[in-house]
């Protein structure tokens, strides 16, 4: 059973590694986007005690980096309407005859398509960010022991997102029309995961609700691992904080799999 | 003209007809930029100001150039997703008509979802306006409308680029995205704020600092003599548009069909 989905995994995965122009062309813009963020916060540290700022402007740099390398590892829609087609279009149905677990398989599905896309991006990106001048280059993390919960947390981060975005999918068992509902779950979920400034620069209200949700585990939460920012006592209580999300999604995600399915309508055609 | 406008309301009434979707895609193209504009917002409050600048000076270049990309991506979508009338042969069609081909390009498409965008930065602006201590005149004004317009030039001479390459590539290629969102993304702060080579690139290659900076600065009253230069500047990023047109009239004559 469990080969099934080994084997659909390696096909998306192989899938994913061909298209590299398109990676080169991500890689160019991404990186370009980095600069410009960068540069961005330069200039609003520039002229602000930097002592007094929760974060310092290498650790923003080193955030941006990350964020700009993972980026497939963070965005919850990766511009996948295959899976959309097949609800709306009715061809939902041969997948309900293949006999294996739907959820599972879907999960397969989009979590190849993430790595590989991000296996071929990342390492460009953070290269070419490591040799940059300062103050635009990556720092490396402080030590050994944070490089390697970064790994961890931002693989389980991963696992969050998918059974996070999940929920997308499934929802357009009842809606039918994924845009406009998908486009603001987005819009708002990935500002909580700190896409559109780091968390920590928020201000504490926002902070307060941020920290009850679990986008942040997906992007905040690793970055701030590598960058030494979390220390490393407070990133093994967080590893458990993420793999409790985790589980608690994926049960519910089966949950409400199973219910969108009990009531489904193949659409014909 | 006349044709133009013929076009638009044929597409309107086409896109009229998913009223539901049409008006939940504008609502969610309210607030992508709502969320990047919290995110600026928040930024000020925790460091108080840019460089000199304040939020709501800040927030008035955030609003011009939304307005224009928002603009220029509802009425220059056709060249945005022109590789697929390329792929298709779909452009062998319009060669044959004896209108301009830049004409029934930007007709073949209008993405009036933008409107949600377009409502955003018109709120933005307004609030920025209103907090700002400017003294209003003509000429200001004027400037204001020309920064907008300059802004939908510049864009829309981007998308025409980007479409071009299409004649060769036959794909649509994603680094065109470099110079729109994220030529967008960098001119909603003044230009003055980065390092020297962004700044020359965008001021003289693709003038986005006649838009997001010069103008700025006569609006908000920080120039030194020759006023007048920096109220029209904004005419020099509308002058972007005609090289991008030579480039295109050199592409169509290049143009090889799919043949499909």
């Amino acid at each position: 059973m469990m080969r099934s989905y080994g084997s659909l995994f390696r096909l998306r995965f192989n899938n994913g590694l061909q298209y590299r122009t398109a990676a080169l062309a991500g890689v160019a813009t991404q990186f370009f986007w980095g600069m410009i963020l960068i540069m961005v916060y330069r200039a609003f540290y520039a002229m602000a005690d930097g002592a007094s700022m929760p974060m310092s402007l290498p650790q923003i740099v080193t955030y941006i980096w990350l964020q700009q390398a993972f980026l497939t590892f963070i965005m919850l829609w990766h511009r996948d309407n295959e899976l959309f087609q097949l609800i709306t279009t009715g061809n939902i149905a041969y997948e309900l005859c293949r006999p294996t677990d739907l959820y599972t398989f879907w999960y397969a599905k989009l979590l190849a398509q993430r790595l590989s896309s991000a296996l071929l991006r990342c390492s460009p990106i953070l290269i070419f960010a490591w040799f940059l001048p300062s103050p635009y280059e990556l720092s490396p993390p402080p030590d050994l022991s944070a490089l390697i919960l970064f790994v961890v947390s931002l693989l389980l981060g991963l696992l969050v997102l998918v059974s996070i975005s999940m929920f997308i999918y499934i929802s357009v068992f009842y809606t039918m029309s994924p845009v406009g509902s998908l486009l603001m779950f987005n819009v708002v979920g990935e500002f909580l995961a700190g896409m559109v400034i780091p968390v920590p620069l928020m201000p504490d209200w926002l902070q307060r609700i941020v920290v009850v949700l679990p986008f942040r585990w997906t992007a905040d939460f690793p970055f701030r691992v590598f960058s030494g920012h979390i220390g490393y006592h407070e990133a093994l209580s967080g590893i458990m904080v993420q793999l409790v999300w985790l589980i608690c999604l994926i049960l519910l995600g089966k949950l409400a799999m199973r219910r969108a399915l009990t009531r489904v309508v193949v659409q014909g055609g | 003209m006349r044709l133009f406008v013929r076009y638009l309301s044929i597409l309107f009434r086409s896109q009229m007809q998913y009223r539901t979707s049409f008006w939940l895609l504008s609502l969610g193209q309210f607030f992508i930029p709502l969320s990047v504009f919290a995110g600026l917002y928040f930024l000020f409050e925790r460091f108080g100001q840019l460089q000199g600048w304040t939020f709501f000076e800040v927030a008035l270049c955030f609003a011009v150039i939304h307005m224009a990309f928002s603009l220029s991506e509802c009425f220059a979508r056709g060249f945005d997703s022109f590789s697929t009338l390329v792929a298709s042969g779909d452009f062998d069609r319009l060669l044959v008509r004896p209108r301009s081909t830049v004409l029934q390009v930007l007709g073949s498409k209008f993405e009036f979802t933008r409107i949600g965008r377009l409502l955003q930065s018109v709120i933005v602006l307004v609030w920025a306006c209103a907090n700002l201590a400017v003294d209003w005149s003509l000429l200001k004004l004027m400037t204001l409308l020309l920064m907008v317009l300059s802004g939908v030039f510049i864009f829309t001479g981007i998308f025409i680029l980007a479409a071009t390459m299409c004649f060769w590539t036959i794909q649509g290629l994603e680094v065109a995205s470099i110079f729109t969102d994220g030529g967008r993304e960098m001119a909603q702060y003044p230009l003055h704020i980065y390092e020297g080579w962004v700044r020359r690139f965008f001021t003289f290659i693709i003038p986005f600092g006649c838009v997001n900076y010069l103008p700025l600065l006569f609006i908000l009253d920080r120039t030194e003599g020759r006023d007048l230069l920096y109220a029209i500047s904004p005419l020099a990023g509308i002058l972007f548009i005609i090289p991008c047109l030579l480039i295109w009239r050199f592409g169509v004559r290049h143009y090889r069909s799919t043949g499909s």
